[in-house]
């Protein structure tokens, strides 16, 4: 029973979800987040800062506020906060439609534009028709006639690959592909794209 | 049956057939305890008449103790790991299996009828094993369980003859496909209650359009997202007796005709008292069910994203509604719209759309749950999640409505104080605990001092259930409210600062008290090994967490039981 990972959370109507296909090696590529929301072992208990209530500070002393590094904002990143049931996270969540393009039928699709590096136009994907990352590549892979490769956890895309696969998150960090559970990546609103190539 | 029961009859005693025919009557399980008390012929009338047990800890008791006491039941309800799993409080792997309570039943009560559980581990072999060896069984219920999959369900539904129930909800189930409903044989047609709304994958609708037509007494349906309107439009046309009504997905581009039939099949349902599912549910369909509304008294919309407009017009319809569940997307209008419209409403869940969302100026607030106050007097039950909140705004809620015998705040940011104040929300929940006398069970949130705890000690006297988090200044608080509330039952505590002394302090309650959790507070293993010490009959567990410090008890559940330390303890788990 996991907490849901979230990744590219986007709030109303001009938000992003880009997808980037770069060459591996590049800084945006390589740079990696892991805001993981409530993960169980890392006592993630990031409590408001200016609480007034003095008595919070025995609280603070044992708080490793472990995203720290991360852009997120740690206010609600709690373990089990607010207490709402898994089920019911999982299955609110997922009954998100809000997509607000023009071309979207009845808000059956997550349609999200694909530039590459280098290409003359942009292409336009519908997520909902892959059910996976390689599914995913390699639809990319035979649009723009490039090879991508496979993703490896730990070294990304740099397997003899000439691109890599990334996507601008809410705050404006450009994201690998491959690192968020294809599941979790059904949870994103689909909107404007705007990905492009290489270094 | 009856073996050496005969005895002599006592100038002025009832015979023993006659007693137990008298106390085999009483229904409430409070009643029964209260009899079984008065002496020993009427323990054993109580324990011989009775048909329906219920656990709510399944560690206070084992099956030995159960079976030997009563010798006749048939239904059983079984609830297992504390609350907080669920929000992941609890490992993986913690306990409440259900296997050594169907094992003993198969030996003891092969007459099984009923099994409700709630937060158990459930294998599919458990439900293999259900399904094999209790000839009789009729109805089986499982909420917030996990361990099992679909194939599990199969099997009850292959092999259950007689089955009457089979309620899936809001569970960890693994679901493989949605070929168990293709189970139940051609034959059969006991079902009346079918929830698998918990489900998502894809069932075979010709199959369940069947169950539904040959299954003449059907009461409650309730199917998942993967039926879609016009399918449900079928289903309906076979059921117009339907009491429980739960939607699949509430869109679809529909044809005039396919429309109107729709609108048919609804107003043919004149007794639907419960209506739920309805997810992605737009504006444009919600009409269809107006007609249906009439005599609804349960509408749940906390799958459906609804809007505050679309919400109205749907509430218009509703006049006889008592409770409600929704998202707070309907926002304030929406809950004005409550107050309008509903004025018969005694229960409100109000959950939030998107609780991790940082930017989100919507949602619900005081002046929404005000509108709904000054509108539904009669309200009792509130579940509320908020982003802002104000201790004027409450005072003036339970002033409007001092019936509540359930209120439960949830400000979402933890510890944040009144937003036009900057002050604590102690006033808040003194004014609830002063209010409402008939309070029986309080989740507080929002910053607060140790003057929350001392009104609810000094007020909340029939209290019995008390959830707390980020909350308090010191040891003080808990043991206010450990020395203050004579009928706690349950205290469930997290992130606050108690420390041993609180938990000391309760030495002489918890054994008048099915349970109590501390997580992320400060209490040190000492000071459990000497309530464990001390109170022999309560079980002291510590759940050891990877990385924390030796000394420190970071998650703390104690509980009375007559079945001593439990033997199926994970090696994480640590009785003292």
């Amino acid at each position: 029973m996991e907490m849901v990972t979230r990744i590219g959370k986007f709030d109303h109507d001009d938000d992003h979800l880009n997808l980037r296909l770069g060459l591996p090696g590049t800084s945006e590529a390589r740079e990696k987040q892991a805001p993981s929301l409530g993960s169980r072992t890392s006592n993630k208990r990031a409590l408001p800062e200016d609480a007034e209530d003095p008595g919070s500070n025995s609280k603070c002393s044992r708080t490793e506020s472990a995203n720290a590094d991360s852009a997120l904002p740690t206010k609600t990143q709690v373990v089990g906060w607010p207490p709402i049931r898994s089920y019911r996270k999982n299955n609110t969540q997922s009954t998100v439609m809000k997509t607000p393009q023009s071309d979207v039928a009845g808000g059956n699709n997550n349609y999200v534009k694909v530039s590459v590096d280098g290409a003359p136009y942009l292409r336009k994907i519908d997520l909902r028709v892959y059910k996976n990352y390689p599914e995913l590549l390699k639809a990319l892979e035979s649009m723009f006639n490039l090879t991508i490769g496979n993703y490896s956890e730990r070294e990304g895309y740099n397997n003899g690959s000439d691109y890599a696969p990334t996507y601008e998150d809410k705050d404006g960090d450009w994201m690998l592909v491959g690192d968020v559970p294809w599941e979790r990546l059904r949870i994103m609103k689909g909107s404007e794209a705007r990905g492009l190539g290489c270094a | 049956m009856k073996e050496a029961k005969r005895k002599k009859e006592a100038a002025g005693t009832f015979p023993d057939e006659v007693l137990e025919r008298v106390v085999g009557m009483i229904k409430s399980h409070k009643d029964r305890s209260a009899a079984s008390l008065v002496c020993k012929d009427w323990f054993n009338a109580e324990r011989w008449s009775r048909a329906r047990v219920f656990i709510g800890n399944c560690y206070s008791v084992s099956p030995e103790i159960v079976t030997r006491r009563f010798p006749n039941i048939r239904s059983v309800t079984l609830k297992g790991k504390p609350r907080f799993s669920d929000f992941n409080l609890v490992p993986p792997n913690w306990g409440a299996d259900v296997h050594a309570w169907l094992a003993a039943f198969a030996d003891k009560y092969p007459f099984l009828e009923e099994l409700r559980l709630k937060r158990m581990t459930v294998s599919d072999e458990s439900l293999e094993f259900l399904a094999s060896y209790f000839p009789n069984f009729r109805a089986i219920s499982l909420l917030s369980c996990d361990g099992f999959s679909t194939d599990g369900i199969a099997a009850i539904a292959t092999h259950c003859k007689n089955l009457v129930e089979l309620d899936i909800q809001e569970n960890d189930v693994e679901d493989r496909s949605g070929s168990w409903l293709s189970c139940f044989p051609e034959n059969f047609t006991s079902l009346e209650i079918l929830n698998f709304a918990n489900l998502n994958s894809e069932v075979n609708f010709d199959c369940l359009e069947r169950l539904v037509s040959r299954c003449k007494s059907f009461k409650v349906l309730k199917v998942n997202k993967s039926i879609n309107l016009e399918q449900l439009q079928k289903l309906i046309s076979h059921a117009p007796q339907l009491v429980e009504l739960g939607s699949g997905t509430f869109t679809q581009e529909l044809t005039a005709n396919q429309h109107s039939e729709l609108e048919n099949a609804f107003s043919n349902c004149k007794n639907l008292h419960t209506l739920s599912g309805l997810w992605e549910a737009k504006a444009l369909y919600l009409p269809v069910l107006y007609p249906a509304c009439t005599n609804l008294t349960f509408l749940n919309l906390s799958y459906a994203a609804l809007g505050s407009g679309e919400f109205a017009s749907l509430l218009v319809h509703c006049p006889r509604l008592r409770r409600l569940w929704v998202l707070d997307t309907v926002e304030d209008k929406g809950l004005e719209a409550v107050g309008s419209h509903c004025p018969l409403l005694e229960e409100l869940r109000v959950f939030p759309y998107d609780p991790f969302d940082q930017e989100i100026i919507h949602g619900v607030t005081e002046s929404g749950f005000l509108a709904v106050s000054y509108g539904c007097r009669r309200l009792h039950y509130v579940l509320f999640f908020c982003r802002q909140m104000t201790n004027a705004a409450v005072a003036t809620i339970v002033k409007n409505c001092p019936d509540f015998t359930h209120f439960r705040l949830c400000i979402m940011d933890p510890g944040q104080p009144d937003y036009l104040t900057n002050e604590p929300m102690d006033e808040a929940f003194g004014a609830v605990v002063k209010t409402c006398t008939q309070l029986q069970r309080l989740a507080v949130s929002g910053l607060l001092t140790d003057l929350t705890f001392e009104y609810i000690g000094k007020y909340a006297k029939n209290l019995e259930t008390l959830s707390v988090a980020f909350a308090g200044s010191s040891d003080w608080g808990m043991q206010c409210v450990l020395n203050g509330c004579p009928k706690l039952r349950k205290l469930e505590i997290r992130d606050c600062p108690f420390g041993n002394v609180a938990l000391l302090s309760g030495l002489e309650k918890y054994e008048s008290m099915r349970s109590l959790w501390m997580s992320a507070c400060n209490v040190t293993m000492n000071g459990c090994r000497l309530l464990a010490r001390e109170m022999p009959r309560l079980n002291v567990e510590v759940i050891k967490e990877e990385g924390s410090e030796d000394s420190q008890a970071n998650k703390v559940y104690v509980y009375r039981s007559v079945a001593g330390p439990r033997r199926d303890a994970p090696p994480f788990v640590l009785t003292l």
